[in-house]
């Protein structure tokens, strides 16, 4: 089931919503709408669900509908029309005991400018979710101390938002949505307001805590290598529209109108997509257990000529070619024994400028391999044709 | 320019004497009872006191919330009002104060509140709050009178009336002020409205409301004289009596020690004001 899930969303600003509502439904274009009433359409049919454990990442200019969006996901802002589901249930239905629980529980937020309370210390800031939920000082304290470690903010417990830097502040803001222990976590313009180091450390924090929490985000940016970076997936809005969906990689590669490209052209490929983009998911593998019989089935099913080996928790173990397979199980080899053993190996934030080096000298398709777990496969063409299609980019700029 | 014959006045009159009073009387006198008693107590208290006790309070107060600048002043200050001679008057002046602003307090900061919060609420107070403060004083100690009779309880009043309004205004404003993410941020957490108001909104106005309270009293103040026309005893009616005696020096020494009294107050609330 999608964490959340977002159907013909809709928000008019403005005296009478429900005739613009109306007025829309008629095929009248927003600015129509706005010439003749006076009201704005903040966000028109948005649909995009998120799954658990995702990324998504919401981007767009100043204007296009973003921050409204985002507001409408936890019902800061109350929609026109349509339905926000989360873990199944409407949001916009819901009365406002439910709201409350279910902000408390299910929906965390971190804000461009921080939002933190001036007046309280970082360790009753961070602790302010769970106080609202009355839970005892004691208890909300030791968690609140744990998540503040988490973001490497220890020692700084008593200070003041005030005496710490934007970057501190907004590990606050992250330390805070942390201690809910909510599964969502809804970003707004969360970096966007830190310079371009910090930004980029921040960046990297949230990758490192998501591969721990495996929290579901929802991100907003105005910045689309910020988007390219963080994003499983990225939705681009215009004008309150969300005119593509898709993966970085399908945003790069075909991307759905003028607008889109405009954004796109000048991205250089090979210093934003990263091996998590290129790399296919690892979908057959062999385990030790499975034998060599098996591992030769399986290569020839998908007509691969070598496969990766993992255990059962897929802990990378190494690379088998069909032939070693073939010629083990008729000596009677075990597994282990006819491993190929210089295969390539990557992590998956590896740029595909460094990739390319590995690439030119590999063998067999190149191991994604995090945390001694292989996440994926990136074989040559995926990454040469990345490459190539951004040198056809950038000649047609010049 | 006399289109339409509006006798407003006779109108005015024939409501006051006809429905008010008959109707409501014995309401205004519960009001007037319960006040007074609030008046008196405050005022006996104060009195029954020995000054030096009363002095010694203040002065440490005003060390302990603004320095010991302010303590100097209040040494030297209540030394000046002791030796004038008009310690009682002071007393039955700060009591009114004291009372006014209290209940100043008690109707501005709700309602403060409310009018920050809801935008109906609001359009329908500003206006009364410009009545209040713009209506000259006289013309609303004139039914102060007819309601509550004569003495501290329609001095209480009129002081309310016309220093309850920054109270109301500063609240409001202070509210209003209260950064939108931080507001955001908590409701995004699911703080309740009331959680919203005592965790957030106040503490984070508590500045501007205590700069509110500070403009209430100095109002409340200056209304010793105006509130001693009505008979109410104090400051102000030392100043009255200097008025008509053609008294110079009654008036002056009178009317120093309302300065001395209004620099005290001043000095002591700012100073909370920069302590929350």
């Amino acid at each position: 089931m999608n964490k959340i899930e977002v159907k013909n969303l809709t928000k008019i600003f403005g005296s009478h919503p429900q005739q613009g509502l109306k007025r829309m439904n008629n095929g009248e274009t927003k600015e129509e709408i706005l010439k003749k009433t006076g009201m704005t359409v903040g966000v028109s049919q948005a649909n995009f669900s998120v799954k658990p454990g995702e990324i998504f990442v919401i981007m767009g200019l100043s204007g296009s509908g973003k921050s409204t969006l985002i507001r409408l996901v936890n019902r800061l802002i109350d929609s026109t029309s349509g339905e926000v589901y989360i873990d199944g249930e409407d949001i916009t239905q819901m009365n406002k005991n439910k709201l409350i629980e279910t902000r408390r529980k299910k929906l965390a937020m971190v804000f461009q400018k921080f939002g933190l309370l001036p007046h309280r210390t970082v360790l009753n800031n961070v602790a302010y979710g769970l106080e609202l939920q009355g839970i005892n000082k004691q208890e909300r304290e030791e968690r609140a101390e744990k998540t503040i470690a988490d973001v490497g903010l220890k020692g700084y417990e008593s200070s003041y938002p005030s005496q710490l830097s934007g970057g501190m502040q907004q590990r606050v803001g992250l330390a805070r949505a942390l201690t809910n222990d909510s599964d969502i976590l809804l970003m707004d313009e969360a970096f966007s307001a830190l310079d371009p180091i910090i930004r980029k450390e921040m960046q990297d924090e949230l990758i490192r805590l998501q591969n721990k929490l495996e929290k579901t985000v929802l991100f907003i940016t105005h910045d689309l290598d910020e988007a390219l970076k963080l994003g499983d997936r990225i939705a681009i809005m215009k004008d309150g529209e969300i005119v593509q969906i898709g993966t970085p990689e399908e945003i790069l590669e075909n991307p759905a109108n003028d607008y889109v490209s405009s954004f796109v052209k000048d991205v250089d490929r090979s210093k934003v997509l990263d091996a998590s983009v290129v790399m296919k998911k690892p979908e057959v593998l062999v385990t030790y257990k499975d034998g060599l019989r098996v591992a030769v089935r399986k290569m020839e099913d998908v007509g691969a000529s070598s496969i990766f080996v993992v255990d059962k928790e897929k802990n990378f173990k190494g690379l088998l070619t069909i032939d070693d397979a073939i010629r083990a199980y008729k000596e009677g080899i075990p597994m282990e024994d006819v491993l190929v053993d210089n295969v390539s190996i990557t992590s998956s934030d590896t740029l595909l400028n460094d990739l390319v080096g590995i690439a030119a000298e590999a063998k067999y398709p190149i191991a994604v391999v995090d945390e001694g777990k292989l996440s994926g496969i990136v074989s040559r063409v995926s990454i040469l044709s990345g490459l190539v299609l951004g040198k056809e980019r950038e000649e047609e700029t010049e | 320019m006399n289109y339409f014959n509006f006798p407003l006045e006779d109108v005015t009159n024939d409501f006051v004497n006809n429905w008010l009073l008959p109707n409501f009387s014995g309401f205004f006198d519960e009001i007037s009872v319960i006040l007074r008693s609030f008046v008196d107590s405050v005022t006996n208290v104060l009195i029954a006191t020995p000054a030096e006790v009363i002095a010694l309070i203040f002065v440490l107060l005003a060390w302990w919330i603004s320095g010991k600048g302010v303590a100097f002043f209040a040494v030297i200050g209540f030394l000046f009002i002791g030796s004038i001679d008009l310690w009682d008057e002071s007393m039955q002046t700060l009591a009114i104060v004291i009372v006014s602003t209290v209940i100043s307090i008690i109707f501005g900061v709700p309602v403060g509140i409310l009018s920050a919060t809801n935008s109906i609420i609001d359009k329908i107070v500003r206006p009364v709050l410009d009545f209040m403060q713009t209506l000259p004083i006289f013309v609303y100690l004139i039914p102060s009178i007819l309601l509550f009779g004569l003495g501290g309880v329609p001095a209480v009043i009129a002081t309310f009336v016309f220093a309850a309004p920054p109270a109301v205004r500063m609240t409001s404003l202070g509210i209003k002020q209260v950064p939108e993410e931080v507001v955001e941020a908590s409701r995004a957490y699911g703080s309740t409205p009331k959680q919203l108001l005592l965790k957030v909104q106040l503490p984070l106005a508590m500045p501007t409301i205590m700069a509110g309270v500070n403009q209430t009293i100095m109002l409340a103040l200056s209304m010793a004289v105006v509130a001693s026309m009505i008979g109410a005893p104090g400051l102000g009616s030392t100043v009255l009596t200097g008025i008509s005696q053609v008294n110079v020096g009654l008036g002056l020494t009178g009317g120093l020690a309302i300065v001395v009294l209004a620099i005290l107050l001043d000095r002591i609330t700012q100073g909370i004001t920069k302590k929350v």
